[in-house]
């Protein structure tokens, strides 16, 4: 039994002791991760039971549920980075909520595109007879997964939290570029890889009733974790910058408190020496 | 049945790798949070 008040959907989870639980929490994450559970559980009942298969592709069209979704979901997560950076970069008050949300989205995108490259092999290995072929589409959304990987690299340099947002920023607002690329690849050259069947110009779906719900039971299931990612990451992202100012903070207090007492030390023995001295000059 | 075991396999891999980002992300997320004041957490 909850202790909320039911209008407010910012505030913490607590037991029904009243107790607080200290994680990152909250009512509306708890929704989501419902949300994404039971759309997961959804995608494995259509994709893997209720949907047809496929005339051409027979079975191994199931894997596409997961496939497509991950990859849609990924687009948008560098879209969001791409957002959050410029957010950054272009407004007055610089604040940092945006580089976190900026960070957390390309964290889960990058985690998205390594599941799609995966599972695209595997279905490649079952469709084409082979789990990699140097394609158009294959070799650009490899180039943004190692676009990414860089990203969060260059996020991990030195620095104060600024200096990574500002050179994060720059780089999230020019990596987004390459989404256009990945998704134009089977257009622009010749490409193993089938068109869109939905995602087209054209506007034209081919798809079985079926097929097509499935397709959207993932794309929801993923939205709900994706969202439930972004918020629990970037929470989690503040705490280790709060944490790091502290570290900081703690060790410059600890320097001064040395410098302080090594200058006491220092003094008292200054004074012992002049004493000293005096005490042989009188002597003499 | 080839087919089956990369069916099902890509499944599980999904799965798996989303389930080990979101374990990692709130165990970091609850382990941080120990150490940091309620007033600090602006989500709270």
């Amino acid at each position: 039994m909850t202790t909320l008040d039911p209008a407010r959907t910012d505030q913490p989870i607590t037991s029904g002791s009243g107790e607080k639980r200290r994680g990152t929490g909250t009512r509306v994450t708890r929704l989501l991760g419902i949300g994404a559970l039971i759309s997961l559980g959804w995608l494995i009942a259509f994709g893997l039971g209720f949907s047809p298969a496929d005339r051409d592709q027979k079975e191994s069209v199931r894997i596409l549920y997961v496939h497509v979704p991950t990859i849609w979901l990924a687009y948008l997560a560098f879209v969001v980075t791409a957002i959050s950076s410029a957010m950054y970069l272009f407004t007055k008050k610089k604040s940092l909520g945006w580089d976190r949300a900026a960070g957390a989205s390309a964290e889960i995108g990058v985690a998205f595109v390594a599941v799609t490259l995966a599972v695209g092999a595997m279905w490649g290995r079952l469709t084409w007879g082979v789990f990699w072929q140097w394609d158009a589409r294959l070799t650009t959304t490899a180039l943004l997964f190692v676009t990414y990987i860089g990203y969060l690299a260059v996020r991990r340099l030195g620095g104060s939290h600024h200096q990574r947002a500002k050179r994060s920023a720059v780089l999230g607002m020019i990596a987004v570029v390459e989404i256009p690329l990945v998704h134009f690849s089977v257009r622009m050259w010749r490409s193993l890889h089938q068109e869109a069947s939905v995602a087209n110009l054209d506007g034209n779906t081919k798809m079985d009733g079926l097929m097509l719900f499935s397709l959207f039971v993932g794309v929801i299931a993923f939205t709900f974790l994706y969202a439930w990612l972004l918020l629990h990451r970037t929470r989690t992202m503040a705490l280790e910058d709060l944490m790091e100012e502290r570290g900081l903070d703690d060790a410059l207090l600890e320097r001064r408190a040395e410098a302080v007492q090594s200058g006491t030390t220092q003094s008292t023995t200054a004074q012992s020496t002049t004493a000293q001295s005096t005490t042989t000059g009188s002597d003499s | 049945m080839e087919d089956a075991g990369f069916i099902l396999g890509s499944y599980a891999l999904t799965f798996g790798a989303v389930a080990l980002f979101a374990w990692r992300t709130i165990r970091s997320g609850k382990r941080l949070a120990e150490q940091v004041p309620d007033e600090e957490k602006y989500w709270l």
